[in-house]
């Protein structure tokens, strides 16, 4: 379970984020919904740790720590960009295999290995060898997703899922999301479209900009 | 004696022009013997300052690349002190000649008591400055690396090295590679300057030699194998270039 307490967040003397507390049981699928400017995308990014934050508590799994600070190998939480942001030098494979070996220290078997079986579960056979530019926009946010998901996180933060795909592949990305709640994945996922959000959610979190 | 000058005359001058055109036949003709011969006696001395020049060049290069790469990266840094120091070197390096620079190496320092050989002189004075232009190449790469890309390898808890090496180095060498491509073929030119610290290199040679032999057949053939030593950069660069086209 992840539990947030009092977060707060300001850029210079701008409040993004005012004294925010919500929860995530386990498994559990938390949309973040809200309008633009409302700092949906800055509450995923200082879960995440890409983003300090100036005041507040996280817990995970009632252990307390420091998403900014604690950037140890013990991976907590996952990310799929909006942008995906594969690493274009590498294949598919090398693109989900880089972190676990680099830095989990799986040996170069063991890594394709799981690789290739969650790359084959996004109905992705076949394309390890090719090249992020190879592939398609629903393609390539599977990708990010195996390689999110090769860190083994806790949690599998979601940013915009939706906003770059063609409409019928929204139905793809909430099987998705819906197949590894399954698995026991805790999820957040950031969006501004209503109806993915409500087709995947178990709990929604409306965020309003703070006056 | 006026007749016989106005009767002798004539026949002279036939005689002559006979004779001159005689040998000029003889000169035109022979001198492409004569200067093949010639070519194939000072080409020794080229080559071994050809030798010379592809030294510095070499040596330059091998030193030059990575110590940029580590400035550029330097540049980037989130670390005043680093970056103010390395921007002020880049300046002082990319602002002033070259040819002063080797100038103030070799005959400058010694002046305060730091000597160098002629041949450590200019590659110290080539490395710092050409580290100075491929620093600044280097940090032009390095920013148009998306950010999303340091984010994506942060949040999988790469380290920032870890990052450099297997992420940004990568994307890095394919958008620099045509900019360090036109320095290296600088470089290639550039090499000449050592002439004035009183090197053999290929542009030396040449020169001395046409001195010596009142002809521009040695600086010709400089300036063929400079084009030759160009050509085979280019080829070389071109290479690269695609191989590391196998990814966008």
């Amino acid at each position: 379970m992840l539990k947030i307490n009092n977060l707060t967040k300001k850029f210079n003397e701008r409040t993004i984020i005012d004294n925010l507390s919500f929860e995530v049981e386990n498994s559990e699928i938390l949309t973040i919904v809200g309008p633009s400017g409302a700092g949906k995308t800055t509450l995923l990014r200082c879960i995440s740790g890409l983003e300090s934050f100036d005041s507040g508590e996280f817990y995970l799994d009632g252990k307390k720590f420091n998403p900014y600070e604690d950037t140890g190998s013990e991976s907590v939480i996952g990310v799929v960009f909006q942008d995906y942001q594969l690493f274009p030098n590498l294949t598919v494979l090398d693109n989900v295999t880089l972190a676990p070996q680099m830095v989990l220290k799986q040996s170069a078997t063991e890594a394709k290995q799981s690789a290739l079986k969650r790359l084959s579960r996004l109905q992705l056979d076949g394309k390890e060898n090719l090249y992020p530019y190879q592939l398609s926009g629903g393609q390539k946010q599977r990708v990010a997703i195996a390689r999110a998901l090769a860190m083994q996180p806790k949690i599998l933060c979601y940013d915009e899922p939706t906003s770059a795909l063609d409409p019928e592949l929204r139905g793809e990305v909430s099987r998705i999301i819906k197949g590894l709640k399954q698995d026991g994945m805790t999820q957040i996922v950031v969006t501004h479209d209503m109806d993915f959000a409500n087709d995947v959610a178990d709990k929604q979190l409306h965020v309003v900009p703070v006056k | 004696m006026k007749q016989l000058r106005t009767g002798v005359e004539p026949r002279l001058l036939v005689l002559l022009n006979y004779l001159l055109i005689q040998e000029d036949f003889f000169i035109i003709g022979g001198m492409n013997m004569l200067s093949l011969h010639y070519i194939s006696q000072i080409l020794p001395s080229l080559l071994v300052g050809t030798t010379m020049t592809l030294k510095i060049f070499c040596w330059t290069l091998i030193g030059a690349l990575p110590l940029g790469m580590i400035f550029g990266l330097g540049l980037v840094s989130n670390i005043k002190l680093v970056k103010y120091f390395l921007n002020f070197y880049v300046w002082l390096m990319r602002g002033t000649p070259l040819l002063l620079q080797l100038i103030f190496v070799f005959y400058g320092l010694p002046i305060v008591g730091i000597v160098f050989q002629r041949y450590d002189a200019a590659l110290f004075a080539f490395i710092l400055n050409y580290s100075a232009y491929f620093a600044e190449i280097f940090r032009g790469g390095l920013q148009s690396v998306d950010r999303g890309q340091y984010e994506a390898a942060k949040v999988l808890r790469l380290s920032y090295w870890q990052t450099i090496r297997k992420i940004v180095i990568p994307q890095v060498a394919k958008i620099v590679l045509p900019s360090i491509g036109n320095e290296v073929i600088n470089l290639v030119k550039d090499s000449s300057l050592v002439y004035v610290i009183g090197i053999g290199d290929l542009l030396r040679a040449g020169n001395v030699a046409s001195a010596r032999d009142v002809t521009l057949i040695p600086l010709l053939l400089v300036g063929v194998i400079y084009l030759l030593l160009t050509a085979v950069c280019t080829y070389v660069l071109r290479r690269v270039e695609k191989h590391y086209a196998y990814w966008r």
